[in-house]
């Protein structure tokens, strides 16, 4: 039955949960498609490992084949991203003394990132006054969704990414460690490392990914282009069993499951307890367990669809912070690195209810909505940003300039 | 005149493979080469090291932070990207296949940075050779363990002399054509069952 091998690589994080359940519960199984997970180490390594063809597929941070086809790669290397595999899962979170500070300044729960940062912008200016060196703040890599929410949550509270704090990148099994050395005073990270950091009694969850953008992108399969191009039945069966894997991932009543099997030493090598968190929405913050909307989306909301207008707010950021110059084709680049298209033909003979758009605007959503689908019934939303904008991708070169003096820090 | 020698930076937290590559490049008459196991405070070393060329463990999960490090210095001093000629794909394969990850200061002709590439290859395939054997060694000395082992529950059990222990081992690998060790194996453990 299995006659089509493909090996995919991925960092311990628990939004591979998607492929490790393709695996263990047989989806790919069940498509003919052998298919091999290799934990990696790196991103650059995933890259590396892409680029010489020992993957054809992998656990990708959403900007990487942006990036990658951008030119801005060591290594000449064009991916796409025929599908997403879930939204939100990260987390701001800040070490104890950092947040004790915050705290005296006013900041309060994590489902208000306003007023988390505007302590935090106080905290800021507290130090400069004292001549205080900057805080320090790691993200994972330079062109991931957790840099560009961070600087975007940073410079929406009027603190300025590249003046007033200092952003360094720490892989993500080395944030906790790093914490508590230390050598950060915060962090972005996905989960399950906001959890280990704050099981470990180092730090306190200050906010979250779906508080600054709620239904936010994040990882993405990424995929070689010529391999996608010469294997288009193997992508396609490989896309099916992944959707089949996201709508079980999704489902409450599997997520016990789904963090035993997630814990296993192959994948995350952490107790199951504290992988649960983050797929029910019920996060020990620090302060307590707390509740929130939409943490992590496997399936929900079009979860795996990969909107092109999420391609394009990814290059504005890239844009914004001087990753690349502003263009008419390296927009084009950009959008068309994501590709709905090949998702909608790989999961049209299942009849789910897929989005008939390849674009929305993002933040326009304040309640779940239903949106034209292919078929059946499809609920959007909401999908806000916390400082209430609004990303037009027919807008953008407008969008971009508006954005130009947030990072000057005006 | 032949041109000034590059100076290397090897990152690596195994500090044997560490020095099996260090020897090698020494033997080719590299001078200057610096071996570095941890990477905290690595920004500052390779600001007083200036390294033209940089060999890092592909598994090293610090790579992603130094790949950062190396764009952001680009205003400051020389750029450094990694060792791809695309023309070469080759030369990136072997070095992935191996483990190696290479960068060089930007700039830097490939045909001399080649070499130093190439050693580091062929001594990370060395050290992945040397530490295969160690693990078979190691396997060997512990399968023959497993056998003495046996031989004498066999001896004490069943009255006989080593060597009829032995020929009643072996008899039952060939038999039901498995290992001599695993037979041993589960004569331990089944001894251990009936003791209890």
């Amino acid at each position: 039955m299995s006659e089509h091998h493909i090996t995919a690589g991925f960092l311990p994080l628990t939004d591979s949960a998607i492929l490790v359940a393709a695996r263990e519960k047989g989806f790919a199984a069940s498509e003919g498609i052998d298919l091999t997970l290799v934990r990696e180490t790196s991103w650059a390594s995933i890259r590396d490992r892409i680029a010489v063809g020992h993957f054809e597929v992998a656990h990708m941070l959403a900007p990487m084949p942006i990036a990658a086809n951008l030119g801005l790669t060591p290594m000449r290397l064009d991916l796409i991203a025929p599908l997403a595999l879930g939204l939100g899962g990260n987390a701001v979170t800040v070490s104890n003394a950092l947040w004790q500070a915050m705290e005296e300044a006013g900041a309060k729960g994590p489902d208000d990132p306003a007023a988390v940062g505007a302590a935090l912008r106080k905290v800021i200016e507290d130090r400069q006054g004292q001549g205080s060196g900057r805080l320090r703040f790691g993200v994972v890599h330079p062109h991931s969704g957790h840099n560009f929410e961070l600087r975007y949550w940073l410079a929406a509270c009027g603190i300025d990414p590249e003046r007033d704090v200092e952003i360094t990148v720490v892989p993500p099994p080395l944030t906790a460690d790093a914490m508590a050395a230390g050598r950060i005073d915060g962090f972005c990270v996905g989960e399950p490392w906001n959890s280990v950091a704050v099981a470990a009694g180092h730090a306190r969850i200050a906010t979250i990914k779906a508080a600054i953008w709620r239904s936010s992108p994040e990882k993405v399969l990424g995929v070689r282009a010529d391999w996608a191009e010469a294997h288009s039945d193997t992508l396609a069966r490989l896309l099916r069993a992944l959707y089949r894997a996201a709508a079980w991932c999704g489902e409450a009543e599997n997520h016990e499951e789904l963090a035993a099997i997630l814990s296993g030493e192959a994948y995350l090598g952490q107790p199951a307890k504290l992988l649960l968190g983050a797929l029910d929405g019920r996060l020990e913050t620090g302060g307590g367990i707390h509740r929130f909307a939409d943490f992590f989306l496997a399936v929900e909301k079009a979860a795996t669809f990969p909107w092109q207008s999420h391609a394009l707010w990814f290059y504005s950021q890239m844009v914004r912070w001087g990753q690349v110059p502003h263009g008419e084709a390296n927009a084009e680049k950009a959008r068309a690195s994501f590709r709905p298209d090949i998702y909608r033909a790989a999961l049209g003979p299942l009849g789910a209810a897929l989005p008939a758009a390849s674009m929305k605007v993002e933040g326009a959503l304040t309640a779940p909505t239903p949106v034209g689908a292919t078929s059946g019934r499809l609920i959007l939303g909401p999908d806000g940003f916390f400082d209430g904008a609004v990303f037009d991708p027919a807008e953008l070169d407008s969008y971009i300039y508006g954005q130009r003096s947030a990072g000057a820090g005006d | 005149m032949s041109p000034r020698s590059l100076s290397v930076l090897v990152i690596d937290e195994n500090t044997l493979r560490a020095a099996i590559i260090e020897a090698g490049l020494r033997e080719a008459g590299h001078e200057h080469v610096t071996v570095v196991h941890d990477v905290n405070g690595i920004a500052q070393r390779i600001a007083e090291i200036e390294p033209d060329v940089i060999v890092i463990d592909l598994e090293n999960p610090n790579r992603d932070m130094l790949e950062n490090m190396f764009n952001l210095s680009r205003a400051v001093r020389r750029p450094i990207a990694m060792f791809v000629d695309q023309s070469d794909q080759s030369a990136i394969e072997a070095a992935v296949d191996a483990g190696v990850s290479a960068y060089v200061v930007d700039g830097l002709r490939q045909e001399r940075v080649k070499p130093i590439v190439d050693m580091a290859i062929s001594r990370f395939n060395a050290y992945s050779k040397l530490a295969r054997e160690l693990e078979e060694a190691k396997s060997a000395l512990e399968n023959r363990k497993l056998v003495d082992r046996a031989k004498g529950i066999l001896m004490r059990s069943k009255g006989i002399s080593e060597e009829e222990a032995y020929t009643l081992l072996r008899r039952a690998a060939m038999n039901q054509n498995r290992k001599i060790s695993e037979i041993a194996q589960s004569l331990i453990l089944a001894s251990g069952l009936l003791d209890e």
